[in-house]
């Protein structure tokens, strides 16, 4: 078969696979923080800690309650957008007219205290997660194997994506939420309801982390600081796409996840630092990111 | 002032308003009656825009009484008293740039059952038609956005507009094409207050104005009495 640049094919695209497979975690991910963002002005630090929960919530349901994968995978992003809502009307709520600041170092302390329950409670050393039954096994497509798993979560990331561009691009709803960001006060003033908006945007955003979490708990042992070491990576990806467009979001996700995937063939020593390396030359070129509005 | 009439909708008594600790509105007395086209005149800066943001709830900080066929507005949040409704037109016309024409047109939610219809929106604003399918609502021209500001606010149903200086800027047909619109609004049974700086349109609209100084209403002068008080009114204004 065809080399490239010396690269067995099997390599390239088995790299491929993983780069777009870590790519689906950073848009949905990325996606859930640019929705928050946008409508509340808070960076969400605490959303890797809500990523971790949604797996931990999916591990609970199975091993405390016997509710397997499926219904774990729409159980799990609601209640995980549940503890979102609760932490926003009892907390959040309070520093809307403060200084961004203080809603960070908010979701900071949250993710600290979330991660350390769930390490105390449940170790680091990481809980196994079965691949359902329907999902086991792989394609050998002749130039390399395709889990069937990593193949779904690919296509289920795309769907949720999609999903929540076009409820937000195309749909009344969407027109509520994009008008409300740019001026909540005259959207109040025409009667909507803006900090219900804002409580159930909250949740929708962290409920995309919980489904995201689901998705990983097979693929990566379910473990407390999983959400930790990517959300760094996710808070990067947002940087180069820029705050605040939703198509941004998604493409720079997935694209970031490639190009990761590709240095680990041309330059593995590169693949840890590549994306926060594309980050520093965006903000020197770019600083309102590849899709930001100009500041 | 004039005894209070029948068909009061709107009375505002000592209302006081502040941005922060900046005193604003030091005591601002006005009533409008059902159907009337009554305008605030003054000068830059004297409390005509802050009266509007203090009757729509936006200046949250005030003080006195204003009430709505008969419900006490102050304390109240800006979408409750939307919901009575009152539909304001802001200033700066708040047109949505990440909205297209027609979302624009569509967002505020109906509050009562008897609004305009798209159609007689349409009817109302032609060149709005024509631009409906336009990606992006800030990329219209000044009137356009405004004729858009306006025609939004009369699909939902409220019956009281507060109309900003929706001439401000604009190019003369189009203030003309706007001074239809308000007297076709009055016809249809709107109750309308009007900020106002360009006296001229003022005095071709409106039923009564008042004029506001250092955040007060210092003048009541009915529309008809204007050529007797012309000198007393360009003191005010200062033109």
């Amino acid at each position: 078969m065809f080399e490239l640049l010396g690269i067995p094919p099997q390599v390239l695209m088995g790299q491929l696979l993983l780069g777009l497979i870590n790519g689906s975690f950073y848009a949905v991910l990325s996606l859930g923080l640019a929705v928050i963002f946008g409508l509340l002005n808070i960076i969400n630090f605490a959303h890797g800690a809500l990523y971790m929960a949604g797996a931990f919530v999916a591990w609970m349901l199975l091993n405390y309650f016997g509710i397997g994968y499926w219904p774990a995978l729409v159980l799990a992003p609601l209640i995980v957008g549940a503890l979102g809502i609760i932490l926003e009307r009892t907390m959040l709520s309070r520093l809307y007219h403060l200084d961004h600041l203080y809603g960070l170092l908010l979701t900071f302390g949250l993710a600290l205290i979330i991660q350390g329950l769930f390490r105390n409670y449940y170790g680091i050393s990481g809980l196994p997660y079965q691949i359902p039954d329907v999902l086991s096994g792989g394609q050998n497509l002749g130039f390399m194997f395709l889990p069937n798993y990593r193949a779904w979560v690919v296509v289920a990331s795309i769907v949720v994506c999609l999903g929540t561009w076009f409820m937000i691009e195309k749909t009344r709803l969407g027109a509520y939420l994009r008008a409300a960001t740019e001026n909540p006060t005259l959207v109040g003033a025409f009667g909507v309801n803006v900090p219900i908006m804002i409580m159930l945007t909250y949740g929708f955003g962290v409920a995309l982390a919980g489904f995201a979490g689901v998705l990983a708990a097979p693929i990566y042992s379910v473990n407390p600081i999983m959400g930790e070491q990517l959300i760094i990576v996710v808070f990067a990806v947002v940087v180069i796409g820029g705050m605040g467009s939703i198509m941004g979001a998604i493409i720079t996700g997935y694209m970031l996840g490639i190009v990761e995937g590709l240095t680990r063939v041309i330059y593995p020593e590169g693949s840890a630092v590549v994306i926060f390396v594309i980050m520093a030359i965006v903000l020197m070129i770019k600083p309102e990111g590849l899709f930001g509005r100009p500041v | 002032m004039t005894e209070p009439a029948e068909n009061l909708l709107l009375k505002v008594s000592g209302l006081q308003g502040w941005y922060g600790e900046s005193h604003v509105l030091h005591g601002i007395d006005f009533e409008v009656r059902q159907g009337e086209v009554v305008t605030l005149l003054g000068r830059n800066g004297a409390g005509k825009t802050s009266t509007l943001l203090a009757i729509m709830g936006i200046l949250a900080k005030r003080t006195g009484s204003i009430t709505f066929q008969g419900t006490e507005l102050i304390g109240m949040q800006p979408r409750h008293i939307a919901r009575l409704g009152v539909a304001l037109c802001p200033e700066e016309r708040g047109i949505f740039s990440s909205l297209s024409v027609e979302e624009n047109l569509m967002l505020p939610p109906r509050i009562a059952p008897d609004g305009l219809s798209v159609e007689r929106i349409y009817d109302l604003f032609p060149n709005l038609y024509e631009r409906r399918k336009s990606s992006q609502g800030t990329k219209l021209s000044g009137g356009e956005q405004q004729m858009l500001a306006i025609g939004r606010i009369l699909r939902t149903g409220a019956k009281f507009l507060l109309l900003d200086e929706p001439t401000e800027g604009l190019a003369p047909v189009i203030v003309q094409q706007i001074g239809h619109t308000i007297a076709a609004l009055k016809d249809e049974g709107f109750t309308i207050v009007l900020v106002e700086q360009n006296f001229r349109f003022a005095a071709s609209v409106a039923d009564r104005h008042y004029v506001v100084d250092q955040g007060k209403v210092v003048d009541m002068i009915p529309n008809d009495q204007l050529e007797q008080n012309a000198e007393k009114l360009h003191a005010y204004l200062g033109v």
